[in-house]
């Protein structure tokens, strides 16, 4: 469905993304762990067409979207969830959730229902600074969700969320995930990628492994809990 | 049949605008009409007195809100300008007496203005314990010819509200020079707030000042602008706390969008008393990034996803 190939990116002169190749799949969700730094973030971006690669290729349902702006891959049905999503002053939650597309209120109070939030209390809460970090990132999540999108890349949506707030995320990505969309889930949380029907290992700008999420934690706990390799290329043939 | 007919225009012109013509057409409503100096309506309700003086360029306004009055529905007041030139000045002094509560909606005309000044100059008393909020809208044509100069001392009472919104987002602004001063005994509470929508060569000049003389008072003076084109726009916001725990804010965000924009924020805040606490944030800038590539990721193109942005800090 969407395939990364060798793609490379340098900043300041040093590989962030280096010759990183993967698949997302149909309806899959697939975690991507990594410690900081190892350039996660800047693949979402780059996958979303916030930035684009100094080489290698996304090819999104057999066509090349490499070059292809922001608003033209969501159009083709890829989004992104921010890590710090954006506040909108004036907007308010029901107005986010159907920027997309025309929603109708049940399908609205769908969307917030299934990431916890009571729609009677949130619809009309403005996307501003009074929702809570953990209420802004549900509130993220329902709008991914109301997009339908085929591929939505999640940024750590679990990071700084609340013992209360996390099983509504984990419950939002799991009924995306039903609802037929592919997930590439982004996360520091042994908790998160329990979801995942398969884990990538991230580190210094590739991947180094991949495979079950039980087996893929205990290799990436075993082998980066030691790794002094953030921001230069190892794992070579992992 | 002159002041039919003129009445009949401003109707015309208001509902064209937006406004709400069965609340000037319902006498449960209080309201009060004015073209140029002369006043077409003029309805009074329980707990509002509204007395009028045409003067040669204008009317002389006394609005009494009574002491424990409430009333049911906003007040309308509508003012404006219909032909291409003239002179509108407004003297207008209010009087909220203490433990009433009202809401007033006005609308400011001047659709077809090529050569228009309207002047309001307000003297606004809230009583102890009174909560008066005003909302001024302006409509203005494509021309930008309008100088829109609204002035107002208001002095907000023992425990009393004072909410006002001036809203000028509909055509060009023209020039404004908008001046509230505030004044708020102990307990107070006060938010001046203006929104305006700077195009072409609008000019656009904000003074907010809120002095915090009483206890325990609080004001907020905030600002919301966008700019294109080649407008500028200066925005004082100046908050005092000038007793114990007294706490002030300033808050002005001016959004660029546009090559020839100006734009100005001037902050002041200034305490004298070592128990009040005043604060100021501005942001003059291009549209956010972040905001904008959020709803570009969904499916928004650039143009559109501006809109949504723009519309949104001027609601």
């Amino acid at each position: 469905m969407l395939e990364i190939k060798s793609l490379r990116l340098t900043l300041n002169g040093k590989p962030v993304i280096d010759g990183l190749n993967f698949e997302v799949k149909e309806g899959t969700i697939h975690g991507l762990l990594g410690v900081n730094g190892t350039g996660k973030t800047t693949l979402a971006n780059l996958i979303m067409g916030i930035s684009y690669p100094d080489e290698g290729s996304i090819i999104f349902e057999g066509l090349d979207i490499t070059r292809y702006t922001i608003s033209e891959r969501a159009r083709m049905g890829i989004t992104l969830a921010w890590q710090e999503p954006a506040r909108f002053e004036g907007l308010t939650v029901g107005e986010y959730l159907s920027v997309s597309r025309n929603l109708d209120s049940t399908e609205i109070d769908n969307y917030l229902w299934v990431v916890g939030l009571p729609p009677a209390e949130y619809l009309n809460r403005a996307v501003d600074a009074s929702l809570s970090g953990g209420e802004r990132k549900r509130v993220e999540l329902a709008s991914v969700m109301a997009m339908k999108p085929e591929v939505a890349v999640l940024d750590e949506p679990d990071s700084g969320i609340d013992v209360v707030s996390l099983p509504h995320i984990m419950n939002g990505i799991a009924e995306m995930s039903k609802r037929g969309s592919a997930v590439l889930l982004i996360t520091h949380s042994e908790e998160a990628v329990r979801v995942a029907g398969e884990l990538l290992i991230m580190c210094a700008g590739k991947i180094v492994n991949s495979g079950p999420p039980r087996e893929m934690c205990q290799w990436f706990k075993n082998n980066c809990s030691t790794c002094n390799h953030v921001g230069e290329p190892s794992y070579e043939g992992a | 049949m002159i002041v039919v007919k003129e009445y009949e225009a401003m109707l015309e012109a208001y509902g064209k605008a937006g406004g709400n013509l069965g609340a000037l057409r319902n006498k449960e409503v209080g309201n009060l009409v004015i073209h140029r100096n002369e006043v077409l309506s003029a309805n009074e309700v329980e707990g509002i007195r509204i007395e009028t003086e045409k003067t040669e360029a204008g009317v002389n306004i006394y609005f009494l809100v009574e002491e424990g009055a409430k009333t049911k529905y906003p007040v309308h007041l509508c003012f404006g300008v219909l032909p291409k030139e003239g002179l509108q000045e407004i003297i207008l002094r209010v009087e909220a007496q203490a433990d009433s509560e009202v809401t007033v909606v006005a609308h400011c005309i001047f659709p077809n203005a090529v050569d228009v000044i309207h002047r309001m100059d307000a003297d606004i008393k809230i009583g102890d314990n009174a909560k008066f909020c005003y909302q001024e809208t302006h409509y203005h044509g494509e021309f930008g010819r309008v100088k829109v100069i609204p002035k107002a001392r208001i002095r907000v009472g023992k425990k009393g509200v004072w909410q006002s919104t001036f809203t000028l987002i509909e055509g060009c602004v023209g020039m404004l020079d908008y001046d509230f001063e505030l004044f708020g005994d102990e307990k107070s509470v006060s938010e001046l707030l203006v929104k305006a929508f700077g195009k072409k060569e609008d000019d656009i000049n904000i003074v907010e000042k809120i002095h915090l003389d009483g206890k325990e008072a609080r004001g907020l003076a905030k600002s919301r602008l966008v700019l294109s084109d080649n407008a500028k726009a200066v925005v004082r916001g100046e908050t005092y706390g000038n007793a114990p725990f007294t706490r002030g804010h300033v808050d002005c965000l001016e959004i660029v969008n546009g090559e020839g924009v100006i734009a100005r924020a001037i902050p002041l805040v200034y305490v004298n008393n070592r128990q009040a606490k005043v604060t100021h944030e501005a942001a003059i800038g291009s549209i956010d990034n972040k905001q904008l590539q959020t709803l570009m990721a969904r499916g928004l193109s650039e143009g559109k996803a501006v809109d949504v942005i723009v519309k949104g800090v001027l609601r």
